[in-house]
């Protein structure tokens, strides 16, 4: 995750407190979208950013999975992301996130 | 009936008058011709692609000592395990040579070839492995520095004598390099020189195998702007763009002296303190090109700045503002080995080793090669927003529509054509099939395609990455060479050229961009069915006679 949004995540976590944050990810594969959601649960993996050796545990999905889908607007869903459901390899991405939850997510 | 010659402006003007004429057809279609009167033919005015040029430069040191990972690791972690390994997983030019996106890139296979061929290739031989191609050539690091010194105007870069005692002859045999350039290479200094450069004068290092064999001088003493990582970086962007360019005007087949204007559209920026980015890459690039007819100026838009680029200068030569206009960008070293440490980590070669050039010539219609049709660009507003579906709708549904088009009707589309051999173990995955979706996808969603056709359009219509992750030139532009060759074959109609750029990355903006165009075989002069007949030219000058007189009339 890029050092300037690890900050940012890392700042408001602070400011709000882990328990009212959800981080939600956009990223398009699998891969990149564990590494995002280990960024802000366990730590940075790549060890470059601010949420180095930090574990914020915090409660993280991508747009993508059902669990969120329910708490959207669907006008706004349909408009802004649906179209990335015939491009996104979905259940790789769901997966990967489901396996993050499970290991480091506090909340 | 009137025919087309094949290139009335040129030869009308020695003979008689030429007349620039908008017509609306019966179609509604807004054509401007030119017409000469006295062989009575018409042209239509559009611009078209007239050559390319593509090059790469293998660059290992420059990884090391120039690309950014290396650089800031260096600050952030000096010990890193990273850096230690660095050097085992460069590759030496053989394998450079014998990469089959890298001989795609400079025509020497084509994306179809390409295709056939199942990635990941950077384990494969190539047997086609020529270090020249249809469109331009993968040069070695050691002729490229002395092509950087000899587009230095400023006593900026140093060689070491015996370097260019050895490599001079070379430079020689490569059959673009003209006397101009050779005469321009200095004898070189001794090691003792470049040493005290480099630990005296903060001057960069060029390295060949870490064997310093150059230093490049900082062009103030106190001005950032002008430091030695500024012009080294500035100084290699115009050498590799000037090799592009030669190509590009050797492939087009005209005269030098026809380029009129010439448009850089790289991501560096030139200037000092008081103008740090004032500019114009381009006319100094088209003077190491001897291209003595030309002005120019640098358009950027980050990575969209070659699509922006090339629309605006066949906006030039429709509109009749010039008759010849290039479009021209070297490479970054900025950008070397940006995705290095996920090669090293999987094993592989560190895939990011080269240079990228592109430049193209754009000149009125000859009735031949491809036209650039900028009647429905795509465009990405202010207003358009950053959802994907807006995005490509911007680019790509939106201008088709307006022409009438459908999204199956485009033969070839080609948005960011970055190499998927070096974008997918950094985590990117294969960026021009995810764009091939995403048109795919909000075509699905709009009704013109089945959900179930989705992978056969991404199949049939897309085209594997070839190009080296060098910013702005995987945009859009990498294909064009392979398109006019396909078109002039008669193998391929229509293609779609996508830019897109990421403006947040200069901190002015959070705004996406982007813009696209067709390029369309040319369908040869135009002749009987057209609106025009002899009788209405006889009428157009007429009336054109009649105009002249008014106004002379009225300026009395």
């Amino acid at each position: 995750m890029d050092l300037e949004n690890q900050k940012r995540v890392k700042d408001l976590t602070e400011q709000y407190a882990p328990e009212n944050i959800v981080v939600l990810l956009g990223a398009a594969e699998g891969e990149a979208s564990g590494i995002a959601a280990e960024t802000v649960t366990n730590g940075d993996p790549t060890f470059a950013g601010p949420l180095t050796g930090v574990s914020l545990g915090l409660s993280v999905y991508h747009v993508c999975e059902e669990e969120v889908k329910e708490e959207y607007d669907p006008e706004v869903y349909d408009e802004q992301v649906s179209m990335m459901e015939m491009v996104l390899d979905v259940d790789e991405i769901a997966e990967e996130m489901q396996a993050i939850r499970e290991q480091y997510s506090k909340y | 009936m009137p025919q087309a010659s094949p290139n009335p402006s040129r030869e009308g003007r020695r003979r008689g008058i030429l007349i620039k004429k908008t017509i609306i057809t019966p179609e509604k279609a807004r054509s401007t011709y030119i017409i000469d009167f006295e062989r009575q033919e018409y042209r239509f005015m559009n611009s078209v692609l007239k050559g390319t040029g593509y090059v790469l430069v293998h660059t290992p040191d420059m990884v090391i000592h120039n690309g950014t990972t290396q650089t800031t690791e260096r600050i952030v972690n000096p010990d890193s395990d990273y850096l230690k390994q660095l050097k085992a997983h460069l590759r030496p030019y053989e394998r450079v040579l014998a990469y089959y996106p890298n001989q795609t890139y400079i025509g020497n296979v084509t994306p179809a070839e390409l295709a056939q061929v199942d990635g990941p290739w950077q384990d494969l031989e190539s047997p086609v492995n020529d270090r020249y191609g249809a469109f331009g050539e993968i040069m070695p690091q050691d002729e490229f520095y002395l092509l950087v010194q000899a587009v230095d105007e400023f006593e900026l870069v140093y060689l070491d004598r015996d370097f260019v005692a050895k490599t001079k002859e070379k430079l020689a045999q490569d059959p673009i390099v003209t006397e101009f350039i050779l005469k321009r290479i200095h004898e070189g200094v001794d090691q003792a020189k470049l040493k005290q450069l480099i630990e005296d004068e903060g001057a960069e290092g060029l390295y060949m195998n870490d064997v310093i064999v150059g230093a490049v001088r900082r062009a103030h003493d106190i001005d950032t702007n002008l430091s030695a990582h500024v012009m080294i970086e500035n100084l290699v962007s115009k050498a590799s763009s000037a090799l592009a360019l030669l190509y590009a005007v050797k492939n087009a087949d005209i005269n030098p002296d026809d380029i009129e204007y010439t448009i850089d559209c790289s991501e560096e920026a030139c200037g000092d303190m008081n103008q740090r980015g004032g500019g114009n890459f381009a006319k100094a690039t088209a003077e190491i090109a001897e291209l003595s007819r030309s002005t120019g100026s640098d358009v950027r838009g980050f990575c969209a700045a070659p699509a922006h680029a090339v629309m605006v200068a066949a906006s030039l030569v429709k509109a009749g503002t010039f008759k010849a206009v290039a479009v021209t960008a070297g490479g970054s070293t900025a950008k070397l080995g940006m995705n290095g440490k996920d090669h090293v980590k999987k094993g592989l070669p560190i895939l990011e080793d080269c240079l990228g050039g592109f430049a193209v010539v754009i000149t009125e219609d000859d009735g031949i090669n491809p036209v650039i049709n900028i009647d429905n660009v795509g465009w990405h507003a202010v207003g358009t927003g950053s959802s994907p579906q807006n995005v490509i709708a911007s680019l790509v549904t939106v201008p088709l529509e307006k022409a009438g088009l459908k999204v199956t009707d485009v033969d070839y589309y080609s948005p960011e054509m970055q190499n998927p051999d070096i974008t997918k173990p950094a985590g990117a995955g294969d960026v021009p099939l995810a764009n091939m979706k995403m048109i795919g996808a909000l075509a699905v969603k709009q009704g013109d395609l089945e959900r179930s056709e989705l992978n056969g359009f991404v199949e049939r219509h897309g085209l594997p990455g070839f190009a080296p992750t060098q910013g702005h030139i995987p945009s859009g532009v990498p294909y064009l060479g392979h398109a006019r060759e396909s078109m002039l074959k008669g193998e391929v109609n229509r293609v779609m050229i996508v830019g897109k750029g990421s403006l947040f990355l200069g901190r002015m903006t959070n705004l996406f961009d982007g813009v696209s165009f067709l390029v369309e075989k040319n369908d040869g002069p135009k002749a009987a069915e057209a609106a025009v007949s002899s009788e209405e030219i006889r009428q157009i000058i007429a009336e054109s006679l009649r105009d002249f007189a008014q106004g002379l009339l009225e300026s009395r």
